[in-house]
């Protein structure tokens, strides 16, 4: 017998085109109506953004073909990027994304030792280094916050509210499925009340109220404020995240435990957690991914994150409608971003149904 | 002394304690911080503001408020126009988010690949990105009033709005009203019913039949009938600019836009988990039982998928409502827009203005949870 007559009979393109695409009636209409679609769609979109597009120059006069004029984007690169933190002193920047890429890095490397020692240490180091870096004093040249601006802005402030929101809504949510009522009570109400409310009003509360309730004479900084206010509700949101992971775990292993010997402490750092906290990664994701998009919300309070110096550039005299270029742009760091976070949660989802 | 340490039911007063100890502190410092930097800055406490003149001009206004209305009657006009956009943009992305949610499940690979494409997008991209681009991007750039889009020559759309036509006379229509909650009532009254003599007798009765009756047929007529009995005002272009109709302002417009595309996305993921979380056994089994197809969709499958569906489909309707707060960043004026907005810079009491709308969420919120929580325990599997 020969190889070729072994081989599966693929059936050809055209007749797979016809049994899946045209197989009845319905189908083909819905079929063409859906190419249509895609043709409505994407030809503009192709001869705006790339065929017609203007890559090259640098003033607006440059623009001449009359599609997207990207000239704008590469003219105010920097701006997006970092706001308008000084260009000298841009590369602080640029180190402290990359020690929080290693962080990330290491926080997923099974090899390191003592995994669940190490990485929250790891996290806590880098966001001192990190805010040192960024704010500057202690030998490098002072920052000041209002400086700060675009991507870097966005995804700081989704770092920091992340992961000062992450122990905090642990705490919320075991003190939520506490079995002693005034710490179920309290927990219950702080978790429903930071998600009863809408982020906005959070932010506004938190940047107009905050320095309201502080000691005469102390003044909190600005994105400090808007920071407290996102870590709050976050930490809310991830707190029902972890109440998932907790309400999944069987009811067993922390009898199991108990029944060991092991206080509560011990039940839920050694067994509970660990397996529950697993089982709540991709919904926590989830929350980040949420955080990452409402980020935006604080150019409300003239702080210019991505999206925020983005439309704020559509005021520039010397470049005069290119609002869908600016929007093109930044949507698209978004979509990248956040696109890239769910694919990742997805995978973890996936992954974990196979370790066990 | 060791004794009490190792006991737990000591130890647990002790923590509770504690930490109602450690909150009353803190509302201590907060309230005496508070009151002494209120004291140094001369601001004024106190509700009294909400009867001063409010003096605020609002661009769309559903109630019979005017800028010589006091303030409490400017939070009312926040509130309505928060539960109308949020009334609006719950039913049109509801519809949106179904259709592509089904779509996403078809056999036909483009249709489920342009659904999916949909979510994709709108699911990873900020909302405050679609409101600005709508609002901006979309509306700013529609033709001006002489060259408005129209709608069947009755509605049209241009860079001022959406202008619709709007009866001059509300009676024929408030009849129509009562009779859809009638109708509504009616449909309820008898699924109880059915449901009883079906537990009782093992009859069933057609409640999905009255229901298509009662609550599509019975409005679709009764509004059609109020609509031909109504007087109209219809826009029309005189000069540069329409007269007469409702003008929908281009805020109003682009937030339900936004609202719509951005919600749909999330509704039609849930769908698609709804439908998919009914396993196939479920329908063999229904089947095997000797039901026939549609009582196996009625009876089994649809209960489970609603089962499923129902909390997250809630908790977006409750994010629609907080969303609505993004129109602050247009100047619609909904509920954060006017009172956290204007009546906070005319007034500068920050501190009961932000709680009077922080509570206004709270109790539409805790009012929708509460109904949730009820409808979960009621429906939720019964194990351990």
């Amino acid at each position: 017998m020969t190889a070729a007559a072994i081989r599966p009979v693929r059936p050809s393109l055209l007749r797979r085109l016809r049994t899946d695409y045209f197989s009845t009636p319905l189908d083909a209409l819905v079929s063409l109506a859906c190419i249509a679609a895609i043709v409505a769609i994407a030809l503009p979109l192709l001869r705006w953004a790339v065929i017609n597009a203007n890559f090259s120059g640098t003033t607006r006069a440059d623009c001449t073909a009359g599609g997207a004029c990207w000239v704008f984007i590469k003219a105010r690169f920097g701006q997006f990027m970092y706001g308008f933190y000084p260009p000298a002193e841009r590369w602080r920047v640029d180190l402290a994304a990359l020690l929080l890429i290693g962080t990330v890095a290491l926080s997923f490397w099974r090899g390191l030792p003592r995994r669940a020692l190490t990485v929250p240490a790891l996290w806590a180091v880098l966001l001192v280094v990190d805010a040192w870096l960024l704010a500057g004093g202690f030998g490098l040249p002072r920052v000041e916050t209002r400086q700060w601006g675009g991507l870097m802005l966005t995804v700081f402030l989704s770092v920091y509210a992340g992961v000062l929101a992450v122990p905090l809504g642990i705490l919320l949510a075991l003190g939520r499925q506490s079995e002693l009522p005034v710490i179920r009570l309290v927990a219950t109400i702080f978790i429903e009340f930071w998600r009863g409310v809408p982020i906005i009003t959070v932010i506004f509360l938190a940047s107009l109220l905050l320095p309201l309730v502080m000691p005469a004479g102390w003044d909190i900084d600005r994105l400090v404020r808007a920071l407290v206010g996102l870590a709050f509700v976050i930490a809310a949101y991830m707190a029902e995240a972890v109440r998932g992971g907790l309400q999944a775990m069987p009811k067993g292993q922390g009898e199991a435990a108990a029944a060991s010997g092991l206080g509560y402490w011990q039940t839920t750092g050694l067994i509970v957690l660990p397996q529950a906290l697993r089982i709540s990664m991709p919904a926590m994701t989830n929350e980040f991914i949420a955080l990452v998009k409402n980020t935006s919300l604080v150019s409300i309070v003239s702080i210019f994150d991505l999206l925020g110096i983005a439309q704020a550039s559509l005021a520039d005299p010397n470049w005069v409608g290119m609002n869908m270029e600016a929007y093109a742009f930044s949507g698209a760091v978004y979509w990248l971003i956040c696109f890239g976070l769910s694919r990742w949660s997805r995978h973890l989802e996936t992954s974990r149904k196979t370790t066990h | 002394m060791t004794r009490y340490f190792y006991d737990k039911r000591v130890r647990e007063i002790f923590w509770q304690v504690a930490l109602l100890a450690g909150l009353a502190a803190a509302i201590v410092l907060i309230v005496r911080n508070a009151s002494q930097n209120m004291l140094n800055a001369g601001m004024a406490t106190g509700f009294d503001f909400l009867w001063r003149t409010s003096g605020i001009n609002v661009p769309f206004v559903l109630t019979s408020y005017s800028p010589d209305s006091n303030i409490l009657a400017l939070l009312w006009v926040g509130v309505t126009n928060t539960l109308v956009i949020t009334l609006f943009s719950v039913i049109a992305a509801t519809l949106l988010g179904f259709v592509i949610g089904i779509a996403r499940l078809s056999a036909n690979k483009l249709l489920s690949g342009l659904a999916g494409a949909f979510i994709e997008f709108v699911r990873n991209v900020p909302l405050l990105f679609f409101v600005l681009f709508w609002y901006f991007g979309v509306i700013a750039a529609l033709p001006g009033p002489r060259q408005s889009i129209s709608l069947f020559s009755v509605a049209f759309l241009n860079n001022r709005g959406l202008i619709v036509p709007v009866a001059t006379d509300g009676w024929a229509f408030r009849i129509a009203a009562l009779i859809v909650v009638l109708a509504l009532v009616a449909q309820l009254v008898i699924a109880v019913w059915a449901k009883r003599r079906r537990d009782a007798t093992g009859a069933i009765f057609p409640v999905w039949a009255t229901g298509l009756a009662l609550l599509v047929a019975v409005p679709i007529i009764a509004f059609s009938i109020a609509a031909a009995l109504s007087a109209w005002d219809v826009p029309a272009l005189r000069g540069f600019n329409y007269r007469g109709g409702f003008v929908l302002v281009p805020e109003f417009v682009a937030l339900f836009a936004a609202l719509t595309t951005y919600t749909a996305g999330f509704i039609a993921e849930i769908v698609r988990g709804g439908i998919q979380s009914v396993v196939k056994g479920q329908w063999e089994a229904a089947y095997a039982l000797g039901l026939r197809p549609n009582r196996a969709l009625n009876l089994v499958v649809i209960p489970q998928a609603m089962r499923v569906m129902i909390p997250p489909l809630t908790s977006q309707y409750l994010n629609v409502l907080k969303n609505s707060s993004f129109g602050a960043a247009i100047a619609f004026p909904e509920l954060v827009s006017v009172f956290v907005g204007s009546a906070l810079t005319n007034t500068g009491q920050a501190i009961e203005i932000i709680a009077i709308t922080l509570a206004i969420y709270l109790v539409i919120g805790l009012a929708v949870s509460g109904f949730m929580n009820w409808y979960n325990a009621k429906t939720k599997l019964v194990t351990r």
